[in-house]
């Protein structure tokens, strides 16, 4: 018979890390409030997608192809590459900070996914995961973005018009405003569960535009990018682009589109209203209280040197589309 | 004899720990972000490092006296001014990466920025404070400038509630890690209750 003695150093049973305690030990790290060195490891490793940590790099969400018609890209706008527009996201749902959302969404389950499009409307309808890209022909839109942090891209999007989808549902006379909602799934979405990585706002996301906002042509739901279904980073499966306004207002990952009378309270603007207001329109002449809206790095290749900023221009650059939305409208008030 | 030989050895050692410790990150930074691979936006990703390493830094130097007090350790003390150099620098590096990558040398915004921006005014105030501190920190200046070294060396303290202030009101929406550092900032100046009460005090006699 063996008789086994144990030693001081065996481990016990109970000494072993719990697997979901191991599976999230960057994230523990992180949590402690090390942003030094540790924050540089995992941003080096991610971005190298080197092998130190390679267990843990995430599950890669599957995207597919879709079938839609090219833009010619009249204004010969240069692409952000792929790499950089799946890798830089404001999408607090999966964490506050810019890389966190590629690294935190992998697993984001967008089949089955319902969107509601209802409130005042004649025959408000549910679409599901397979009807949001087949149901209108999709188009691509090169278009530029504009977040409010003074930064920008140029994306190709591939969608179909807001205002297409809402004339489907027969807005009645008394829909005046269009409220969208972001998913609420605590457990999906980790920074909805945890205050700290979701930089502390209010959940779900709700956003809001005016109905002549939303059927304006430039107005897109969009479904994917380059070429693809949208990654969960970006907003899978499906999100608003409203490319006159800032980032913000182009809500991801919509389960519920409302016509509503009154103007909703939205987000950004609930949390810091002299900061973020309903209109977000981009405008050089109207400063952020904490920054200069005027110009704005504009994100393509290169690393530090990159000769990048650009100055911003008046409702994006598409003035010529837009502009008469807001005829007579003071836009330093309605800012 | 043999004991001061230790201890020298002792603070020799802590001195390249530090050196690696604050040296190498920085390297680091700049190797990915010069070669692209700091992200998709370098420019913010090295504003922010180096604010929050100087933070860190600052926060460590304050710590210092504190804890040679605690454990009768009276040979740490030199280190402050290595720590409160790398401090220094990281915030220099800080203002840098501000003007050169993402304002890219517009010195009229620049100024602007830091006239109509209060969280940057804040910043700006406790940077000045900071080079002050880092300039005086030669021996030479250190032994002419006699009482008046102490004087202006606690600034250090104010410093250290501006940088605070300043990081709080930088933020968009996440107030944890900001209110996590004035937390500390609390805890380490509250060591120096008696002293700052003292400081305080001098200031309004002198009124």
């Amino acid at each position: 018979m063996l008789i086994k003695i144990p030693k001081s150093y065996d481990l016990k049973e109970s000494d072993v890390t719990p697997e979901a305690v191991y599976l999230n030990r960057r994230e523990l790290l992180k949590g402690m409030g090390f942003l030094g060195a540790g924050a540089l490891l995992a941003t080096a490793s991610a971005n190298a997608n080197a092998g130190w940590f390679s267990k843990d790099e995430p599950r890669k969400f599957k995207t597919t192809p879709l079938k839609y018609t090219p833009d010619t890209n009249p204004d010969k706008l240069i692409l952000t590459p792929e790499s950089k527009v799946i890798s830089h996201n404001n999408f607090y749902e999966f964490g506050a900070q810019k890389q966190q959302p590629q690294e935190l969404a992998q697993n984001f389950n967008v089949n089955p996914w319902q969107l509601t499009i209802g409130g005042a409307c004649d025959k408000p309808i549910t679409l599901d995961y397979h009807d949001l890209s087949s149901m209108f022909p999709l188009e691509e839109r090169i278009y530029r973005l504009r977040c409010v942090e003074a930064w920008s891209m140029v994306i190709p999007w591939i969608g179909f018009s807001l205002a297409d989808l809402l004339k489907k549902v027969a807005p009645n006379a008394s829909a005046k405003y269009v409220l969208f909602e972001t998913l609420d799934d605590p457990e999906q979405m980790p920074g909805q569960a945890n205050r700290r990585l979701g930089g502390g706002i209010a959940y779900p996301y709700v956003e809001g535009l005016r109905l002549d906002e939303a059927m304006n042509p430039l107005t897109l739901m969009s479904v994917g990018l380059y070429g693809k279904t949208l990654p969960p980073q970006n907003g899978a499966p499906i999100r608003l682009v409203v490319p006159w306004k800032y980032g913000f207002k182009s809500i991801k990952s919509i389960v519920s589109i409302k016509l509503v009378s009154q103007q909703p309270q939205t987000t950004w603007h609930k949390l810091a209203p002299k900061e973020y207001g309903f209109y977000a329109n981009v405008n050089p002449e109207h400063d952020h209280p904490r920054w200069s809206q005027a110009s704005e790095r504009h994100i393509t290749t290169g690393g530090l040197f990159a000769r990048n900023r650009i100055k911003t221009l008046a409702f994006n650059g598409y003035g010529e589309q837009v502009a008469h939305l807001y005829k007579g409208m003071n836009l330093r008030r309605f800012f | 004899m043999k004991r001061k030989t230790s201890t020298a050895n002792k603070v020799f050692m802590l001195k390249v720990v530090i050196h690696l410790a604050a040296f190498l990150p920085l390297f680091n930074l700049y190797y990915l972000a010069f070669n692209d691979l700091l992200g998709a936006d370098p420019v913010q990703r090295v504003i922010h490092f180096t604010g929050i390493g100087a933070f860190n830094l600052l926060l460590l130097t304050l710590t210092v006296s504190p804890l040679a007090k605690k454990f009768k350790q009276g040979y740490l003390l030199p280190v402050r001014r290595l720590l409160g150099l790398y401090a220094f620098s990281y915030a220099f590096m800080h203002i840098l990466n501000f003007l050169a990558f993402d304002l890219q040398f517009a010195w009229l915004l620049f100024f602007n920025e830091i006239v109509k921006r209060p969280y940057i005014t804040v910043g700006m105030v406790a940077f000045v404070f900071l080079a002050a501190l880092a300039i005086t920190s030669v021996n030479l200046l250190k032994r002419k400038m006699g009482k008046s070294w102490q004087i202006l060396h606690n600034f250090s303290y104010l410093i250290t509630v501006l940088v605070s202030i300043h990081f709080y009101w930088s933020v968009k929406s996440e107030l944890i890690s900001p209110l996590f550092y004035f937390i500390l900032t609390l805890i380490l100046l509250a060591f120096r209750y008696k002293k700052i009460k003292a400081l305080l005090f001098s200031i309004v006699k002198k009124k």
